[in-house]
């Protein structure tokens, strides 16, 4: 491993912060009870996630009794989606076509059981039409579910609009806030949203955990039966050091959300006039964005083939998500945007984590500019 | 006598992660970060390769194929994985109707009333008074119409190993795909699916001195078993399974699962003396119960009714030991066990009984403080207990007429 690689690919997963990791030692090396159990071991374990649900509740503005603890976002997003279905007669789901798979697939799979699901397209500025919206809500509508923030482009939606949009024609709202949390002040109570998905390791905590953030009158069915965890909505042995990691990273991250957000955002600033004056076309531009995010691509360079050169000089980024990174389609959410395949094949996603630096910055255009010239050379010879 | 209290004798309820483990997963928490899904840079196919190893070390211990490992959160989501997904993506084909036994884990048998729900149909056999299934009633109760089997490996909370082998033989010769919820067997006793006749088993960390939050699946390739899956999204672990792989907590399972397979041998023997020893102390206190068979279960459980004893107050008196009364996962409720109800126990005896589960750090003297103190306190209760006074004075209870206020 390049000891000296520098990494930009936070919106795949971050570093544990070393405060989450101190706060997780102890649930690591010393004797954990199983927290359902009565003795003082299980008592302690108990009492560790009662304190981690509140940090997480304080973060998103919500109360302890509204989050429920799970393996992760994906696992809150099929939670939300199947749960909130599974307690009502099939009738229309709405997803925008921009979601993360975690929220389309497990939509998709419930047209297997009845249900309709209607695709909100989205603008070529990343945010999903609301006219569109509004006449797919004419027809009965159990559920909405639409990003807060895309984790490709980092677009911001306007949840609030959306949300009123939803309450008019009563149907639920569920947001995927994984990418959102930490990087964008989150209020559940004031947000109209009735559930939100959240997750650990986007934010400095542990991967293999996250939450549902549930509106306690939604009736919704667990996805996972068992021996009655987290009121029996969620079964399944608590993962206590995870949970605890969680909570922390949640507080933290909400504590230093504003300095962490001013320099990311001046750190994208730099990245993307250098970018501008390469010749980047930036994704999601025009709109409002997560402050830390870029998503741009080169005309006529493969981003595939560019992040490769890139991770060869020591700079870790992405093209398109990691979770579909297997994959050489173009970005879905571009082709959603109307962006043509032929510019959205180039498309690579940087995105800062608070331990970066303006320096770190200088070198990526650098390089950016070496393997430009380079690839362009090549494609000249080729002909 | 040193020992320190609580003595933990609950290990059936969880473990504490092996130093050795939490030694391999720390360096997964800290530099090797990456995400395993990321393709594009060293961070990410750092921790892949970390993932791969780990599912040869789970597979080595069960002799399976790593490309049979699928990880889940845990041996709950596993259950319900299994149950849930090869019932519905079957049910056409096979048939809507599941065998299961009433005392199964609740991450068993919730699933299984949730498909009753559904519209399939369940029988949920009821074991011998030694909590071992009886062949025969089994192969009654399989139909034309069976797509699906669950039965235990070991039992939580009495530690009875079912026959395997002869279960399975019986799902195949009616082709109906058996499910072995292997959670309290692994690094107990010797589990080998190229020989058992399983298509799907799940398995838990944190029995087995893993971290908790991490489990797996084994589903047979050879003849392929197919799901479908519920937790859908990036396509991961082959569309089993979606969502980021939690590399620190795959690496800790692994590790966790190689010093199974390596120590298992020595390990059991030295439990089997303890729980010998335990065994020995306790039966010398009078109308003690085993529950459970003796012979067919795992050396690490014993649970034990104490007659003529109120089973609240004997919980309160042994606070010095940290143990279980009934499973951990439903031992927030002041039901009696229904594992024990379905051996035959009475309301009174299944309250009164104490799960001693005994591991890795469990002494020599732990057990013999463990012996005196139940002498000690039962001698107490009983002391205080009329039911034994009465006992003692050669009154049949049964046959008393009580007055009711």
């Amino acid at each position: 491993m390049t000891a000296a690689a520098v990494y930009f690919d936070h919106n795949a997963t971050t570093a544990l912060d070393p405060r989450v990791l101190a706060a997780m030692l102890p649930a690591l090396q010393i004797a954990q009870g199983n927290p359902t159990s009565r003795h003082s071991y299980g008592r302690s374990a108990r009492h560790a996630i009662d304190h981690a649900r509140e940090q997480v509740a304080a973060a998103v503005g919500a109360h302890p009794s509204q989050v429920i603890f799970t393996s992760g976002g994906t696992e809150s997003d099929n939670f939300a989606i199947q749960g909130i279905a599974a307690a009502q007669t099939p009738a229309q789901l709405i997803v925008s076509s921009i979601e993360h798979p975690a929220v389309s697939r497990p939509a998709m799979a419930l047209q297997g059981r009845g249900w309709k699901v209607a695709s909100i397209r989205a603008g070529n500025d990343g945010k999903i039409q609301l006219d569109k919206l509004e006449s797919a809500l004419k027809q009965k509508t159990a559920l909405v579910s639409v990003m807060m923030a895309n984790n490709e482009t980092g677009v911001l939606q306007d949840i609030p609009a959306i949300a009123g949009l939803a309450r008019q024609h009563v149907a639920l709202l569920h947001t995927d806030a994984v990418q959102a949390l930490g990087k964008i002040a989150l209020d559940f109570h004031a947000s109209g949203v009735h559930a939100m998905s959240l997750s650990g390791h986007k934010i400095g905590g542990p991967q293999g955990v996250g939450a549902l953030v549930i509106d306690k009158r939604v009736d919704l069915r667990p996805l996972l039966y068992g021996g009655g965890q987290e009121k029996g909505l969620r079964s399944g042995t608590e993962n206590i050091a995870a949970i605890v990691g969680f909570g922390l990273a949640c507080e933290l991250a909400v504590r230093e959300l504003e300095a962490r957000s001013k320099h990311c955002r001046s750190l994208r600033e730099r990245l993307e006039t250098g970018l501008q004056s390469l010749g980047a076309v930036i994704f999601g531009r025009e709109a409002e964005r997560l402050p830390n995010t870029s998503f741009f691509a080169f005309p006529d360079i493969e981003g595939e083939t560019l992040v490769m050169a890139l991770d060869r000089k020591g700079y870790a980024v992405a093209s398109g998500s990691a979770c579909s990174s297997d994959s050489t389609e173009p970005s879905h959410v571009l082709m959603a945007m109307g962006i043509a395949p032929g510019i959205a094949r180039g498309a690579v996603r940087v995105s800062f984590g608070h331990t970066n630096t303006g320096a770190e910055v200088d070198g990526l255009l650098a390089v950016l500019q070496e393997e430009l010239s380079r690839m362009k050379r090549l494609a000249a010879i080729a002909v | 006598m040193s020992v320190n209290t609580p003595i933990y004798l609950d290990y059936s309820a969880t473990t504490p992660v092996d130093p050795r483990v939490a030694e391999k997963m720390i360096p997964y928490l800290t530099e090797h970060f990456g995400n395993p899904a990321s393709r594009s840079h060293v961070f990410g196919w750092t921790a892949e390769k970390a993932v791969e190893t780990a599912r040869e070390q789970v597979a080595a211990l069960v002799n399976a194929d790593p490309k049979e490992i699928v990880w889940t959160s845990g041996a709950t989501e596993s259950n319900n994985l299994a149950i849930k997904g090869a019932a519905h993506f079957y049910a056409s084909s096979k048939g809507r109707h599941i065998i299961t036994v009433a005392t199964e884990h609740k991450a068993v048998i919730d699933p299984v009333r949730e498909l009753e729900r559904q519209g399939f149909e369940a029988t949920f056999l009821e074991p011998e008074p030694n909590g071992l299934v009886n062949l025969e009633k089994f192969k009654a109760a399989l139909r034309p119409d069976t797509v699906l089997a669950s039965v235990m490996f070991v039992n939580n909370e009495i530690g009875v190993i079912q026959d395997i082998p002869a279960i399975g033989a019986l799902c195949r010769a009616n082709g109906t795909l058996f499910h072995v919820d292997a959670a309290q067997a692994t690094g107990k006793v010797d589990i080998d699916l190229e020989k058992l006749p399983v298509d799907l088993m799940s398995f838990s960390a944190h029995k087995t001195y893993g971290p908790k939050g991490i489990g797996a699946l084994y589903v047979r390739r050879k003849p392929r078993v197919r799901l479908e899956a519920q937790m859908h999204g990036g396509g991961h672990e082959r569309g089993f399974r979606s969502g980021t792989l939690p590399t620190h907590q795959i690496v800790g399972m692994g590790e966790a699962f190689r010093i199974a397979r390596e120590e298992m041998a020595l390990e059991n023997a030295r439990i089997r003396r303890l729980r010998d020893k335990l065994w020995a102390g306790l039966s010398e206190i009078e109308e003690v119960y085993l529950n459970g068979d003796l012979k067919q279960r795992v050396p690490h459980n014993l649970n034990v009714s104490f007659n003529f004893v109120e089973g609240e107050s004997l919980i309160m008196a042994v606070k010095d030991i940290a143990v279980s009364s009934g499973s951990a996962c439903t031992s927030a409720s002041l039901e009696p066990s229904y594992v024990l109800r379905a051996l035959g126990r009475s309301d009174e005896l299944a309250h009164s009984s104490i799960r001693f589960s005994i591991g890795r750090n469990t002494t020599e003297e732990e057990i013999d403080y463990t012996v005196a103190l139940l002498k000690a306190k039962i001698g107490k209760l009983r002391e205080l207990s009329p039911l034994w006074e009465m006992f003692q004075e050669g009154i049949d209870l049964n046959k008393v007429e009580w007055a009711a206020h």
